[in-house]
Formats: structure tokens, C-alpha cells, sequence
């Protein structure tokens, strides 16, 4: 009896020698008290579910429009998900916020030194590396084959260390002296257009938003991209794994939502100055080029590859996939001077 | 000075009506008409140490077709200057009903013994400012010695001659919203057809509730002689949606009579062209890059 009073002494308000405070008379002994009475077996614990929020401006946001799609979580054990989650669906709002981040982050971003944003990029492969197990489970519940997201997932670091030694390389891949008739040098070097948005492929949903993300931020635009509509959540811990790298806050941000919805918005937007989108949907890159085109814009639109292109390092990166996002600036200087 | 004695305000309740108020959700056709509106009431301001004669030509030239490409569009209602400016706006303006307004009185502190600063207005005038956008003795005001700040007011306004008077509070460095209020009070007992909320130097800069407190002390004045007194957020009002807000709190605060270029002005430089880049994309439905839109 003895140990019950004092047990309930927090809950009850009782003070220590055992008088009743004001106000305090009658209280119920509550859940978490119970916990610590030998006489009751322990509660069932709740698990804590996350909010799955999007990545802009370094900040996890709901969508403005307060609208939500639907995943299904998987029946693979490890998914403490209810059967169904919520994740934001970016409304024409969002893009706009998105955008205006980007813009708002390009400039310092491009000024930072190659070498520097590649110390960055392999910040995060540092990061995802620590997270290498949840990224793998996230994937299979997701959809993932266990295998596949296996493979999936190094070569996703892989291709982070892969963008940060690339970084101080592309201007000596890129940029040319040429051959003028006159007394002048000619160089041309490469400098980024800005804010790119990125419509990432509905598959491989990790490796495809890193592969078509990274290179794109590599040389110093900012992106805007749409995660994969299959698996938002793994997209999601991938913004978990750039908010804590060294990332400045709007260089990339990740929406969650529907192609259909998104990418003619990014396509129309004047401030995006390219935009790669990856798209299964033919009609809809048709439509993400006429758009793209009103709007004066880089836009490369693609259809989906399997996952051997996606893992190839042949394939799946390279100068190729840096070049399209960059613009070429010209100079001529008098030769003698 | 008359006898006067200024209400004390309720700090949680403004800014809480200010913020009710900046909820509105304005769209399309009411949004266009705000965003005109505004444009038509926009002091455009260039008030650096690097300004030159070239810089407030093209000022000039975009307040009086804020865009080439949709000539429907308003002129702004003024540009606003420093005195060595006023002769160049003015010829720039020819022809147009767009006013000059210049700073005087020793802008943006204050701080020089008032036969200067009443030069500097006389000067202005001179040179052919229509309005004059005069800034007070803050220190004065802090210091509670109201008679002088009230005296320099006054004596300036005698020195606009027909020159409009705008009166800067520079609520930024007066400490709270009473002395606000009481800044406010005094500038239109001592002959204000303006009151201001900054000079664009100092942050915060206009803010909605200090705003709010200034109208409320235009209102009261209305009640009790039926003048009108005419009020200027200047500083930090940057995107349309401010724009939107603060006609909001003017509509509501006093009403239609008010929302008219005579008794209303933004004092801004870049909001002229975020009011622009939204009145684009109302037009074609598309976000615009501000890199399309003229710097200057």
C-alpha cells in the first residue's frame, strides 16, 4: 500500500506526507502510472507514425492545398505504417513555393566553388551510407524486390560519390578554347541556368530521383523535383538524408503528388529554366515539350528505363546526364593584353 | 501646441485584427482591380546615395507606363526623390499627372538644426516638388518633448507653401504602438495632409498593425472634424499580396472614400514589379521570372 501511494504521488498531487493538494481529490490513476504497478501487465505500446511531409526550402511542409494521396503500405513486416498512408499531394501552389525557394537559393549555390559542392555531395553519400538499412527497407515496402533494392541502394550512394568527384571536373570536360581567326582567345565555359525542374521516374523510385537530381544541382542549378508517385515515402527519407547532410536549404526540394498535375506546371512556370522530365506517359510529354517551349525552356522529357540502365554506371550517369542543364558562356580576349 | 491627449493602444488586439484582416483570400478579377489600384497608388522610390540623374530618368519613365507591353495599365501616383533630383523628375515627368515627391528636412534622420531642415523643404518646393515627405525628430518624440516635435511640424508645413506635407514617424525606432499613435495624433493636429510609417532606412519598416494603429488615428480625426488625412506604409511592402493586404485594411478600417490615390500611397521600389509579374500571370495564366521585368 505503502509503494501504490507513492507511485501515484505525480498523478494525484499528493505531497509527501501524504495530504491531498486543492483540487486534486479523486483523480484517476492514469496509463502511464499503471505501467509501473506490479499488479497490472504492461500496455500495449503505441507506435508512433510518422507525418509524411515534403522537402522544400530545407523544411518538411504539408501541401498549401492541405490535399493527400493515398500509398498502400505493404505487408512486408517491417512497415509499421497503417494499410494505408497520406503523403501531400503538391498543388499548383506548391510549385510556385518550390520555385521561389530555388530561385532564392541559386545564386549563392552557383557561387559556391565546384570543389565545395562536391564536399557537399559526398556529405550525403556519407549520410545515406549511415541510413543504407532503412533506405533498403523503405524500398521493399515500398514495392521494392529485396534484391533489387539491395542493389539499388549502393549504387544510389555510389552515384552521390560518383556526382561529388564530378563536380570540379565539369569544367575541364565542358569548357573549350577555340580555335578563332583574329587576335583573340575564345573560351567557352559552362555556367548553370538556374532552377531545373525535375520530374524523376516512377522507377527505380530511389536510384531514378538521385540520378536525375544530382547531376542537375552538381554544376550549381537548384531543382525542384516531383518524386516517384509509387513510393513517396522512400523519396521522403531521402529528404531526410539531405536535411542532414550539408545541403543549403532550397538547393533541392522534393515534392510528393501526381505527374499529371505537377509537370505541366513546372513546364509553364517562367522561372524554371530546364526541365527533365521522366514520364511514361506519352501524351503528357508531348505536352511537357509544348509547354517547355512556350515558356522558353530546356525540356527533355524521356520514357521509362528498366532498371539495368538505372544501375548501369555506363549508362545511369555520367558528363551526359550534367551537360543538357548547363548554359555556355562565350568570352573573347584580346590576344597580347 | 493645443492640449492633446492620445489614446493608448491594445498591442495584442491590433495585431491580432491586423492579421485577421491579411487573410482575405483576393482572386482574379478582385485581385486585377487591387493590383491596379495599387499601381495607381505607388510612390516610386529611389532614395540611395548612389542615385543618378540617369536612374531617376528611367524611374520616371516606368512610373508613367509601369509596362510597356500593356498600356492599360495606371501611372504610378508619384516618384519620390532627394531634393538634388526633383529638377530632373520633374522635367522627366512633363506631361504627365504623375507628382514629385522629394524628402526634406535633413531625411532620413532629422537630426540637423531646424533652419536647415526648413531650407531643405523651401529648396524642395523651389526646385517643384508638388509633395514634401518630411521626417520628425524621433529623438524629441522619445524624449517626451512633443511641443518641439509638434513646433518643427508645423513650421514646416508653412514651408511647403502648396506642397503636399507627408509626415515620417519612423515608427521602426518609436518603441511601441502607443508612441505610434501619439506620433501620429501630433503630426495631423500640427498640419499633416500625410502621415508615413518609414523611411525605408530603419527595420522594421511598415508593418500591418502599425499601419492599423496609424488609420485609427486618422479615423478618429475624421470623426471629429470631418478632414481627411491621407496615410503611406513606405518600407518593406514588397509582394502584391502585401499590397492586397494592406488596401484591405484600409477598406476596412476607413472605408472606400480612402482608397483613392489622394489619400493612400505605397512608398516601394520592388513592389511595382512583383505587382506586375502577378498582373502577367492573371493575364496568361503562366508564373512569370522576374528576370522578364525591367530592373529600373
Amino acid at each position: 500500500m505503502a509503494g501504490e501511494k507513492k507511485t501515484a504521488t505525480s498523478v494525484t498531487g499528493r505531497d509527501d506526507d501524504g495530504t491531498t493538494l486543492p483540487g486534486s481529490a479523486g483523480l484517476p490513476r492514469g496509463g502511464p502510472i499503471a505501467r509501473h504497478a506490479d499488479s497490472e501487465a504492461p500496455a500495449p505500446r503505441v507506435t508512433v507514425n510518422k507525418a509524411y511531409k515534403m522537402y522544400v526550402g530545407g523544411a518538411f511542409v504539408r501541401s498549401e492545398s492541405g490535399r493527400y494521396f493515398q500509398v498502400r503500405g505493404s505487408a512486408v513486416g517491417h512497415d509499421t505504417d497503417p494499410p494505408t498512408v497520406n503523403v501531400p499531394r503538391a498543388s499548383r501552389k506548391d510549385v510556385r513555393d518550390a520555385v521561389l525557394v530555388a530561385h532564392n537559393a541559386k545564386v549563392s549555390w552557383a557561387a559556391r566553388t565546384p570543389f565545395n559542392r562536391g564536399q557537399i555531395l559526398y556529405r550525403l553519400a556519407e549520410v545515406l551510407e549511415s541510413r543504407s538499412s532503412e533506405l533498403e527497407a523503405s524500398l521493399v515496402r515500398g514495392g521494392t524486390d529485396a534484391d533489387d533494392a539491395a542493389a539499388e541502394v549502393d549504387a544510389s550512394i555510389d552515384r552521390a560519390v560518383f556526382y561529388a568527384g564530378m563536380a570540379d571536373k565539369v569544367s575541364a570536360l565542358v569548357a573549350t578554347h577555340n580555335p578563332v581567326s583574329g587576335p583573340h582567345f575564345g573560351f567557352s565555359i559552362p555556367e548553370p541556368m538556374g532552377v531545373i525542374g525535375v520530374i524523376a521516374p516512377e522507377k527505380p523510385t530511389l536510384l531514378g530521383l538521385l540520378s536525375t537530381v544530382l547531376p542537375v544541382v552538381t554544376t550549381g542549378n537548384t531543382a525542384v523535383a516531383l518524386a516517384s508517385e509509387l513510393d513517396p515515402r522512400t523519396a521522403i527519407l531521402f529528404c531526410e538524408c539531405l536535411a542532414t547532410s550539408d545541403f543549403p536549404g532550397g538547393v533541392i526540394n522534393v515534392l510528393t503528388g501526381h505527374p499529371f498535375e505537377v509537370a505541366p506546371i513546372m513546364a509553364k512556370h517562367r522561372e524554371v529554366t530546364g526541365i527533365d522530365a521522366w514520364l511514361s506517359d506519352a501524351e503528357l510529354r508531348t505536352q511537357v515539350e509544348r509547354l517547355g517551349a512556350d515558356s522558353v525552356k530546356r525540356a527533355k522529357t524521356h520514357a521509362p528505363r528498366d532498371l539495368e540502365f538505372w544501375l548501369g554506371e555506363r549508362q545511369g550517369q555520367g558528363i551526359g546526364w550534367v551537360e543538357p542543364f548547363l548554359e555556355t558562356k562565350t568570352v573573347w580576349h584580346p590576344v597580347g593584353l | 501646441m493645443p492640449l492633446f491627449s492620445a489614446p493608448a493602444v491594445n498591442a495584442v488586439a491590433v495585431e491580432e485584427r491586423a492579421a485577421a484582416l491579411a487573410k482575405r483570400s483576393i482572386k482574379k478579377g478582385a485581385k486585377v482591380a487591387g493590383l491596379k489600384l495599387s499601381i495607381s497608388m505607388m510612390d516610386l522610390t529611389t532614395l540611395e546615395g548612389k542615385d543618378t540623374a540617369g536612374k531617376v530618368r528611367q524611374m520616371c519613365r516606368k512610373a508613367v507606363t509601369p509596362m510597356d507591353s500593356d498600356p492599360t495599365l495606371p501611372s504610378c501616383a508619384a516618384v519620390c526623390v532627394y531634393p538634388n533630383f526633383v529638377t530632373i523628375a520633374k522635367a522627366a515627368l512633363e506631361g504627365s499627372a504623375v507628382k514629385v515627391a522629394s524628402v526634406a528636412t535633413a531625411f532620413p534622420s532629422g537630426q540637423s538644426p531646424i533652419a536647415v531642415k526648413l531650407d531643405d523643404v523651401r529648396r524642395a518646393v523651389e526646385f517643384g516638388a508638388d509633395e514634401i515627405d518630411m521626417v520628425i525628430d524621433r529623438g524629441a518624440m522619445l524624449s517626451g518633448d512633443y511641443a518641439k516635435v509638434f513646433d518643427e511640424i508645423a513650421a514646416t508645413k508653412e514651408a511647403c507653401g502648396p506642397a503636399h506635407l507627408k509626415v515620417i514617424l519612423e515608427t521602426g525606432e518609436l518603441g511601441s504602438y502607443d508612441v505610434v499613435r501619439k506620433a501620429s495624433d501630433l503630426a495631423i493636429a500640427a498640419g499633416a495632409d500625410f502621415i508615413k510609417t518609414s523611411t525605408g532606412k530603419i527595420q522594421p519598416a511598415a508593418t500591418p498593425p502599425v499601419t492599423l494603429v496609424m488609420l485609427e488615428a486618422i479615423r478618429d480625426h475624421f470623426y471629429q472634424t470631418g478632414v481627411r488625412i491621407g496615410m503611406k506604409p513606405a518600407g518593406g511592402v514588397r509582394t502584391a499580396k502585401q499590397a492586397l493586404h494592406y488596401l484591405v485594411i484600409v477598406k476596412e478600417t476607413l472605408g472606400d472614400a480612402w482608397l483613392t490615390p489622394d489619400l493612400f500611397r505605397f512608398g516601394a521600389s520592388a513592389l511595382l514589379n512583383d505587382v506586375l509579374m502577378q498582373l502577367e500571370k492573371e493575364r496568361t495564366g503562366n508564373y512569370q521570372a522576374s528576370e522578364d521585368f525591367s530592373k529600373d
